[in-house]
């Protein structure tokens, strides 16, 4: 089978397994011992970055389901993800509703105000849905900022750790487990999303709408569900960062932040779940790496330490413009081809 | 009625320099159908470049404007041949990515070479104020109108008369039709991110002259995106009118309603144009129902 030209399924449950050939088992397992092993070897700094990493993870998954597998760009995710962490966050702080439901609730409010801003999306496409979603995001901002009876302006609202179940949030090391366990669970949601119909519908959508629209699906309809699930997933994302961080600022979920996220499935891949992990991982780590650096050449080299937050900016752009120039459809495809290479060798296809 | 002249005025004024800003987007949305979240950034790097050649340097400030537009001018031809010309084809969301990405490495640039600490643009425009109707209008504002009314002036008038404007709006109105009666369709992709950045320096010295030279200048930039959809985006006079508009309401809003909510007003506006009218004022209206 390895030596083979290409992978073929004979049967039909071969075909719709997610885990097709030894080898992807056997990568499986080896991811699981890297997920489990890590919060014992991380130092407290990675440990932070993984933590980071795993809820950009969900972010990611839930704006690639929007852009990615339906093709429809936002602008506004970094409000939305906002959203989600301030509807929590005041549930907590202000109304002592228990962490979980106020998670739940926040995912309920991130979605309906999602579908909102999606709306325009029934009518436009491309660049105008850019403008649209771009909008929001101002809009939403504006609300963080100055609707000071309910998210309390400018300052920051300071969240209490969490309980859930008896069991106290506090160490990174603890919030590591329920991070990731939340991210695998959406991950492996995603990937069944995408063996679904609904999931087929995007993909429809996103490759020729108006084909889709002959074939029977209702094209509105799918929009606004893929504008639904995906501002619910990063919804979740926002929320989990209020009471992981436990402060909420508005300075965390401005333009920079939808772009970063954006960037994120761009590097990683473009329609593609496996894509968004890699993705969120590689924009995460990045810059930590950076700043890591900058930190240990701070004494030997300062001017370079002190230029760091430009040069963090050019990296961040110049990474986005280079993934769109020479690997569009980001890490996903250059994995692929790594694996292609060594299956096929010492043939080149 | 004294403040709501002063702030028409005020408006008119603001309106005519978001107008001037947002030309630059037309030119290339026009010409090569590519929506630059760049655009200011462009107006940024103009606007250091000017202050760089005056105070860093020490040039006589037309010198320093002359410098500016050249290599502005370089620096819009480079981007179009290296970053947007590989991406001919591709779809909308990867165009747009690609100008959001050269938005940080230019504004990764300005930060690495000038810091990010506000500075006042050198006296070169008077600041004084003079009478209109009765009430005081700076002069740098009147000014700032006069240069955008040249600016439109001269592109209209290129656009109209010269060889390679027709050729532009030919290219504007169908690639593969301008290419087989001989246009070169690369040339006017380049002479467009050219005159885009030029247009872009011009707007840069007026509004650092206004607020200094700082990164505000680009969300000054984001400002153009309400303007255009206003207009309609590939409609010149469209977007001057827009411009006119939204600095009109802005000035309002600030006036007797205040609190930032100017700030985003025009980003209401834009959510509500495009739920009711797509294509804006002038735009051309494409029909495709799904």
């Amino acid at each position: 089978m390895s030596t083979a030209t290409g992978i073929y399924h004979t049967t039909y449950e071969a075909d719709l397994s997610l885990r097709r050939t030894r080898a992807d088992w056997i990568r499986l397992t080896l991811i699981a011992v890297v997920v489990v092993a890590a919060p014992f070897v991380l130092s407290p700094f990675w440990l932070t970055v993984a933590n980071q990493i795993g809820i950009a993870i969900i972010g990611a998954v839930g704006l690639n389901i929007l852009t990615g597998h339906t093709g429809l760009i936002s602008l506004g995710h970094g409000a939305f993800l906002g959203v989600g962490a301030y509807t929590s966050a005041i549930l907590v702080s202000r109304f002592d509703v228990p962490t979980l439901i106020a998670i739940v609730v926040a995912v309920a409010v991130t979605t309906v105000i999602g579908t909102f801003f999606g709306l325009p999306s029934l009518r436009l496409k491309g660049l105008y849905l850019a403008m649209a979603t771009l909008a929001a995001q101002f809009i939403l901002l504006y609300a963080f900022r100055n609707w000071d009876v309910v998210t309390g302006g400018t300052e920051a609202i300071v969240v209490p750790y969490p309980e859930i179940f008896g069991w106290m949030l506090r160490s990174d090391f603890a919030w590591y487990w329920v991070i990731f366990g939340v991210a695998i669970l959406v991950v492996l949601g995603a990937r069944n999303l995408f063996r679904s119909g609904i999931g087929r519908a995007f993909h429809a959508i996103r490759d020729q709408d108006i084909a889709a629209a002959v074939m029977g699906i209702d094209v509105g309809r799918y929009k606004l569900l893929s504008f639904a699930i995906s501002s619910a997933l990063v919804g979740l994302a926002g929320a989990m960062t209020a009471h992981y961080r436990t402060i909420v600022t508005w300075e965390r979920f401005t333009l920079d932040v939808s772009v970063l996220y954006l960037a994120m499935i761009i590097v990683g891949g473009l329609g593609s779940v496996a894509g968004s992990v890699y993705g969120a991982t590689f924009m995460t780590v990045v810059p930590a790496a950076i700043q890591q650096f900058a930190r240990n050449v701070r004494e030997t080299i300062p001017t370079l330490a002190r230029e760091m937050p430009a040069i963090q900016l050019i990296v961040f752009g110049a990474v986005i413009v280079l993934f769109l120039l020479f690997e569009p459809r980001g890490l996903d495809r250059t994995w692929q081809r790594i694996k292609d290479y060594f299956r096929l060798w010492p043939f080149r296809y | 009625m004294e403040t709501f002249i002063q702030l028409t005025v005020t408006g008119l004024a603001n309106g005519a320099i978001l107008a001037l800003s947002a030309l630059g987007f037309v030119i290339i949305f026009k010409a090569t159908g590519v929506i630059n979240f760049a655009q200011g950034y462009f107006l940024l790097v103009g606007a250091y470049l000017v202050w760089a050649g005056v105070v860093q340097f020490g040039m006589h400030w037309s010198m320093a404007v002359i410098v500016a537009l050249v290599v502005a001018a370089l620096m819009g031809v480079t981007t179009e041949r290296f970053v947007l010309r590989p991406l001919v084809g591709e779809n909308v969301i990867s165009v747009i990515m690609v100008t959001i990405g050269l938005a940080f490495v230019l504004q990764g640039v300005t930060q690495f070479f000038w810091g990010t600490e506000p500075r006042a643009m050198p006296a070169f425009i008077p600041r004084g104020t003079i009478d209109l109707l009765g009430v005081p209008v700076s002069l740098n504002r009147a000014i700032a109108v006069v240069v955008a009314g040249a600016a439109f002036g001269a592109l209209t008038l290129f656009f109209q008369r010269s060889r390679h404007g027709i050729a532009m709006r030919a290219v504007a109105d169908d690639q593969q039709a301008a290419m087989t009666v001989g246009v070169s369709v690369r040339r006017v992709f380049a002479l467009a991110w050219a005159l885009a950045a030029i247009s872009a320096v011009l707007a840069g010295i007026i509004v650092a002259n206004l607020f200094g030279v700082s990164g505000e200048i680009a969300l000054f930039g984001l400002l153009v995106f309400p303007v255009v959809i206003l207009g309609g985006l590939d409609s010149v006079p469209g977007t001057i009118l827009a411009g006119l508009i939204i600095g009109l309401l802005m000035s309002y809003t600030a006036g007797y309603i205040g609190g930032g909510l100017q700030q985003v007003i025009p980003f209401m506006l834009l959510v509500l144009i495009l739920l009711i009218k797509p294509y804006g004022l002038f735009g051309e209206v494409r029909i495709e129902r799904v």
